[in-house]
C-alpha cells in the first residue's frame, strides 16, 4: 500500500503524485517507443489504430466526460480534421503546418457549432449533434470541387524534414508520429485538469447554478470545451485519414460517432485512462469477433459465417451491461481491483456500494 | 453607504408575489439574518442578488455599483459568494477541486497557458492552493481533502459548500440555511465559524436561517419576512418579540 505524505502544494500540482507512478508511466512510454522492434507490421498497425482512436476518445472525453455535453456528431469533426489537413497538404503546406492547422480549423468549427448548441441540454444536444453527423455526408458530397465527393481522396506522403512517413511502407515511423501526438494530447489534457479551466469544465458538468455563482461563464466554458474537444478530434481525424490511406464521404459516418461515444462510456467517463481502455475495446473487438465467428463456423462445419449487424449488436450489449453493472467503465473496475490489492486483506465487500444520493428537487429554493 | 442595498424589489412567479416591494440594506462587517416561514421569499431574495432572477421592479446595489446590469456569472467578481439551501456541490469532483472552483474569480491565466502549464500557471496554482489550504484548516476539512463529494455525509457537504464560498475571498457571504439538517454539535460549529468569518476574516454575512438560537447568537440585525414583504427589522430580541412576527409564525404553523 502506498501512502502519500503531503509536503507542499507542489505535490498536488505535479503530473505524477509520487515516484512510483512516475516510474510506471516512464516504463509505459519507453515500452511504447520500442514497440516497433517487438511487433510485426500487422500488430503495429493495430496498435497505431488503437492510439488514433484513443486521441479521438480524448477529444470526446473532454466534452462528454469532463464537461458533461454528449455529442453524437464527432464523426463530422473527424471529417473536418481529415479533409482540411489533406487539402492543405495538397495545396503545398508541409505536414508540420497543415496538421496543427487542421486541429485549429476543426476547433473553430466546433466553437461555431457550440455558440447556438450550448443552450441545449442532454438529449436535445445529442439530437442536434446527430443532425451534424448526418449532414456531414451530404456536405462532403456537395463540396465536391474540394473534397472529390463520392470518389474520395488519397492521403499524400507525410514528410517531416525530409523524412518520409507512410502507413504501409514505414509503419514504424507512422506509429511513432501517432505516439508523439498521443503523448502531447494526453499531456495537454492532463495539464488542463490541474488548472482552472479543467475545474470549470467539471463545475459546468455537475452544477451549472453553483458554477455560475462561483463566477464561471457557462456558455463560454462550454464553447471552450467544444472548441478544444473538436481540435483534438480533428487531429485524430487527420491521422485516421493517413491510416486509412483513402477516404470519402462515407468514411466518417454516424456509426463512427456512436462507436466513439460508446467507447468512452465503456472505458470510463471522465478519465484519461477511460479513453485508452475504450480504444482498445473498440479497435480489437471486430478482430476478436471475426476470430470467434471463424472458430464457431469451423466447429459447425459451415466455414465462414457472416452475421449481419453482429458487431453493432455486441457493442450495444456490452454498452448496456456496462451502464447496468459498471457505470464507471473499465477504468472504474480497474480502480476497484487496484484498491482491493492495495488494501489486501482489509478490503470490505460493501466498500464500493453505490451511495444513494438525495434527489435534487427545487434546486434553487 | 451600505455594502448591499435592496430598494423596492418586487418579483412575481405567475400569480405568486415571491418578493413584494422589499427594501433593506446590509452594512459592511455585520451579520444580517433573514427569517420567515417557508415560502416567505427568503431564497428568492438570494437568487435576486445572485442575478438568477430578474426583478420585476426595484434596485439592487453592491458597494455602490448597480448589480442589475451584471450577468449572474459576473456577480462573483465583485466578491459575493453564496451557499444553497439544497446543497449544490460538484458531486463528481473531490473536496479540494470543489474549493478550487471557488477560486475561479481569481483566474488570471488563459486556456493556452493552462494546456502548456507554464510557470505562470504553476505560480498561480500555488496561490490558489495556499488560499484553499487555509480554508481547509479553518473548517477542519483535512480528512476529506481528496474525497469525492458523492459519498460524503450531509453535514460535511454543508461545510464543504461553506468552504467553497470562503475560498473565493468574498466581501459578502450569502448563507441559505447554513444549519438546516445539521446536528446540535454541527450547528454549534457553524456558529463559531460564522463568528470567526465575521470577526477574523472581516467578511459581511447575509444569512437565511430557521434556527432562532443560531440567529440570535450570531446576528446583529434580523429581518422578518412574510409573503415576500418586510414584517419587522431590528435586533434579534426585538424581532422575536414583535407581535406581527409571532402572528405570522403562528398563522402558518411553522416555527
Ligand atoms: N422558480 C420558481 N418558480 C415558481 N415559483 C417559485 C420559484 N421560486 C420560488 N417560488 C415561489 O416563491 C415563493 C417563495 O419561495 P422561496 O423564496 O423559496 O421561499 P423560502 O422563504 O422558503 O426560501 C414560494 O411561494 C415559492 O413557491
Ligand atoms: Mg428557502
Amino acid at each position: 500500500m502506498r501512502i502519500h505524505f503531503k509536503t507542499s502544494y507542489e505535490n498536488d500540482i505535479r503530473l505524477f503524485p509520487d515516484w512510483w507512478s512516475f516510474l510506471v508511466y516512464a516504463v509505459l512510454v519507453a515500452g511504447a517507443v520500442i514497440l516497433p522492434w517487438l511487433l510485426d507490421d500487422f500488430f503495429l498497425g493495430e496498435v497505431t489504430n488503437v492510439l488514433i482512436w484513443a486521441i479521438a476518445g480524448l477529444g470526446l472525453m473532454l466534452l462528454t466526460g469532463q464537461t458533461g455535453q454528449a455529442s453524437l456528431g464527432h464523426a463530422a469533426f473527424l471529417a473536418i480534421g481529415c479533409y482540411s489537413c489533406i487539402i492543405l497538404m495538397e495545396n503545398g503546406l508541409p505536414f508540420l503546418l497543415a496538421f496543427p492547422l487542421a486541429g485549429v480549423i476543426t476547433g473553430v468549427f466546433g466553437t461555431l457549432f457550440a455558440i447556438p448548441a450550448v443552450r441545449l441540454h442532454g438529449i436535445y444536444l445529442a439530437i442536434a449533434t446527430i443532425a451534424l453527423s448526418v449532414l456531414a455526408d451530404d456536405i462532403i458530397v456537395l463540396l465536391e470541387p474540394w473534397t472529390d465527393g463520392v470518389s474520395g481522396k488519397f492521403a499524400p506522403m507525410i514528410t517531416i524534414f525530409g523524412l518520409e512517413i507512410e502507413r504501409w511502407t514505414t509503419p514504424d515511423r507512422f506509429y511513432w508520429l501517432v505516439l508523439a501526438v498521443t503523448i502531447l494530447c494526453t499531456l495537454a489534457y492532463r495539464n488542463l485538469l490541474r488548472a482552472p479551466l479543467g475545474r470549470a469544465f467539471a463545475a459546468v458538468r455537475d452544477s451549472e447554478v453553483s458554477a455560475t455563482a462561483m463566477g464561471v461563464h457557462i456558455a463560454f466554458t462550454k464553447a471552450a470545451a467544444f472548441g478544444l474537444s473538436c481540435a483534438i478530434t480533428g487531429l485524430a481525424g487527420a491521422l485516421m485519414g493517413f491510416y486509412a490511406g483513402a477516404f470519402n464521404n462515407e468514411t466518417f459516418s454516424i456509426v463512427i460517432s456512436i462507436s466513439l461515444l460508446m467507447m468512452i462510456v465503456i472505458g470510463g467517463l471522465g478519465s484519461i485512462h477511460g479513453a485508452f481502455f475504450g480504444a482498445i475495446v473498440i479497435a480489437f473487438l471486430p478482430q476478436a469477433l471475426s476470430m470467434a465467428t471463424d472458430t464457431i463456423g469451423g466447429m459447425i462445419g459451415g466455414g465462414n459465417v457472416a452475421i449481419p449487424g453482429l458487431e453493432t449488436g455486441v457493442f450495444g450489449a456490452i454498452l448496456i451491461l456496462f451502464i447496468l453493472f459498471e457505470p464507471m467503465g473499465i477504468y472504474g473496475r480497474w480502480l476497484k481491483i487496484r484498491t482491493w490489492f492495495e488494501l489486501f486483506p482489509f478490503a470490505r465487500k460493501d466498500m464500493f456500494k453505490r451511495q444513494k444520493s438525495y434527489l435534487k428537487t427545487e434546486r434553487l429554493r | 453607504m451600505s455594502l448591499l442595498e435592496i430598494n423596492n424589489a418586487t418579483l412575481k412567479f405567475g400569480g405568486v408575489v415571491a418578493v413584494n416591494d422589499l427594501s433593506f440594506s446590509v452594512e459592511e462587517g455585520e451579520v444580517y439574518a433573514i427569517v420567515g416561514p417557508n415560502g416567505a421569499g427568503k431564497s428568492t431574495v438570494f437568487n435576486l442578488i445572485s442575478r438568477f432572477y430578474e426583478p420585476f421592479s426595484g434596485q439592487i446595489a453592491f458597494d455602490g455599483q448597480n448589480l442589475l446590469d451584471r450577468r449572474a456569472d459576473a456577480v462573483a467578481d465583485l466578491g459575493i459568494a453564496r451557499t444553497f439551501q439544497n446543497i449544490e456541490l460538484f458531486d463528481h469532483a473531490t473536496v479540494l477541486q470543489n474549493l478550487l472552483v471557488g477560486r475561479h474569480r481569481h483566474r488570471r491565466t488563459n486556456m493556452i497557458e493552462e494546456m502548456l502549464f507554464t510557470p505562470r500557471v504553476r505560480r498561480e496554482e500555488h496561490k490558489h492552493r495556499e488560499a484553499v489550504e487555509r480554508v481547509i484548516d479553518f473548517l477542519d476539512l483535512q480528512p476529506y481533502r481528496n474525497k469525492m463529494i458523492a459519498g460524503l455525509p450531509y453535514g460535511v457537504r454543508k461545510v464543504v459548500e461553506l468552504g467553497r464560498a470562503l475560498s473565493s475571498d468574498p466581501r459578502l457571504l450569502l448563507l441559505d440555511e447554513p444549519a438546516s439538517g445539521l446536528s446540535v454539535e454541527e450547528t454549534q460549529d457553524m456558529r463559531w465559524w460564522i463568528d470567526d468569518i465575521r470577526k477574523q476574516m472581516g467578511i459581511t454575512v447575509l444569512m437565511v436561517e430557521h434556527d432562532m438560537g443560531l440567529v440570535s447568537g450570531v446576528s446583529d440585525r434580523v429581518l422578518a419576512l412574510a409573503d415576500g414583504a418586510k414584517l419587522a427589522e431590528g435586533a434579534p430580541a426585538e424581532v422575536q418579540s414583535d407581535p406581527a412576527v409571532i402572528a405570522a409564525y403562528l398563522g402558518t404553523g411553522a416555527v
